[in-house]
């Protein structure tokens, strides 16, 4: 186990106080969670936003990239695609992506190709739970990152939350 | 998960997990061609050839607007000015715009089994959009998906096909889903243009229209195919409106409000009416624009299973 419940706790306030320096009460600013788990990361901030820290109306939306991902017949993964849910303007707005794990950065690429089909925002930010360090296949950092962890290429980095999984843990999985 | 067949020659050939997991496809598909964006850039290098060898419109034009917003390349032939009427073969014509490396065919032929004929003597992955009056398995799966909107569901729920069942490629693929997925078919025309075993398909025949409306949950009215019928198949085409057309008066007598489908065109006045045609009970152009989801649905979901061609 890599984060216990309490110290991903810890990390969700510290990533919402983050978020809150930047970009104040929100008003020009909306969250998209990538689909399928960036969006318990990214629902469970929102919540915390709300609650803890008074911050009202907050746009929160659903991106799913499955029909711009670069794999498309290379690999043999079978078609999983999730609701893509963003009811509100992108256009001119601080769109800030919410993901669970950052490992290769594909997903980011494609989740900013995704995001051009609903406008141009004014500027993108990337909000990721842990961070794969040495991973990466292309140039994408994150901005706000929760844990940074190191693991090789076969090991996998699994986050459960409540709502799921029954709790909230983040693992390291040896193949 | 993906589709057990390379090619969408009917519905008598792909399962009803096939057609749950293309519906699945075609809600998020409908989604994106409501975005200011219309367009997913996943088949863009993937070619296509629109192979039209009986008139269309609507059908042509949906497949060409679903390849488009899937970013694939598009290729067009209509045989009338082309060289099929110099006498070329269809395995020639077909061979030949495949040597230009087109990737998936759309087929549309007069003749009954030409998409399975072809899918047996050239590379491509084939889609049938309508062969002769056998199969037109995108119509039937565009009209139980409109259905699945409209009602929730399909299973369960009664179905009847009114019209020129003999002729029509849309009642056969229709019987087959709507079977498939649980719901119960009745046809109704008359019986001139009633196929001789239509029963053995395990639907009961219905002569009377209004004992038939009666019935039904959903109504798909065809329209009369005067281009297939060489003989007279009933007196005069006021005999049929009169016996087999339905109007406002003849829904409002109904003990309950019926759904009113129709694949297109329509003959207003013959089948049915303007103000059916254009009431709330009428979902014929939520059909068509279904139609262009559930096209992009099967081609993106035919196109994941062609293989990269490694250079």
């Amino acid at each position: 186990m890599l984060l216990n419940a309490t110290e991903i706790n810890i990390a969700l306030n510290r990533l919402a106080c983050q978020l809150i320096e930047n970009h104040d009460d929100f008003s020009n600013t909306v969250l998209i969670g990538l689909q399928p788990r960036g969006v318990f990361l990214a629902e469970r901030l929102k919540t915390l936003l709300e609650k803890e820290y008074d911050i009202k109306n907050i746009k929160l939306g659903y991106l799913d990239i499955t029909f711009y991902r670069d794999d498309f017949r290379r690999s043999d993964k079978p078609l999983e695609a999730n609701k893509t849910k963003i009811d509100f303007i992108v256009e001119d707005r601080r769109v800030v992506f919410i993901d669970d794990v950052l490992f290769t950065g594909r997903s980011i690429r494609s989740a900013l190709t995704a995001i051009q089909s609903f406008g141009r925002p004014m500027e993108i930010e990337l909000l990721t739970l842990i961070d794969r360090r040495f991973s990466r296949h292309l140039p994408i950092q994150p901005d706000y990152r929760g844990r940074q962890v190191d693991a090789i290429n076969g090991e996998k980095v699994k986050v459960c939350w409540k709502e799921n999984d029954g709790e909230d843990a983040v693992y390291l999985v040896r193949n | 998960m993906e589709l057990s067949v390379n090619h969408l020659l009917g519905i008598k050939y792909i399962t009803e997990a096939d057609i749950q997991l293309i519906f699945e496809t075609a809600d998020h598909f409908k989604e994106v061609i409501n975005r200011p964006i219309k367009k997913v850039p996943s088949l863009r290098d993937i070619t296509i050839a629109n192979l039209f060898f009986e008139n269309s419109t609507r059908t042509k034009l949906s497949f060409e607007l679903a390849e488009k917003r899937l970013s694939a390349d598009v290729i067009n032939f209509a045989s009338s000015n082309s060289s099929v009427s110099k006498g070329e073969t269809l395995i020639d014509t077909v061979n030949n715009i495949l040597s230009m490396k087109v990737d998936m065919v759309v087929l549309r032929h007069p003749n009954p089994g030409a998409g399975v004929f072809l899918s047996k003597h050239v590379k491509s992955s084939i889609v049938n959009a309508g062969d002769g009056a056998h199969e037109h398995p995108t119509q039937a799966l565009l009209d139980c998906y409109s259905i699945r909107e409209k009602l929730g569901d399909v299973a369960g729920k009664k179905i009847v096909i009114v019209g020129d069942i003999l002729h029509s490629r849309v009642a056969l693929s229709n019987i087959f889903a709507l079977q498939k997925l649980g719901a119960q078919v009745k046809v109704c025309g008359p019986k001139t243009l009633m196929p001789r075993y239509i029963e053995k398909l395990n639907v009961e025949v219905e002569t009377n229209l209004h004992k038939a409306l009666e019935w039904c949950d959903v109504a798909n009215m065809l329209r009369v195919q005067n281009e297939r019928m060489d003989i007279s198949y009933f007196p005069t085409t006021r005999e049929y409106t009169q016996q087999f057309g339905v109007n406002k008066t003849l829904l409002d007598s109904l003990n309950k409000e019926i759904v009113i489908m129709h694949p297109g065109p329509i003959n207003r006045g013959v089948e049915i009416t303007s103000d059916v045609a254009d009431s709330k009970q009428s979902i014929i152009l939520e059909q068509v624009q279904n139609g262009v989801a559930i096209r992009m649905a099967v081609i993106y979901l035919l196109a994941s299973k062609i293989k990269r061609h490694e250079d």
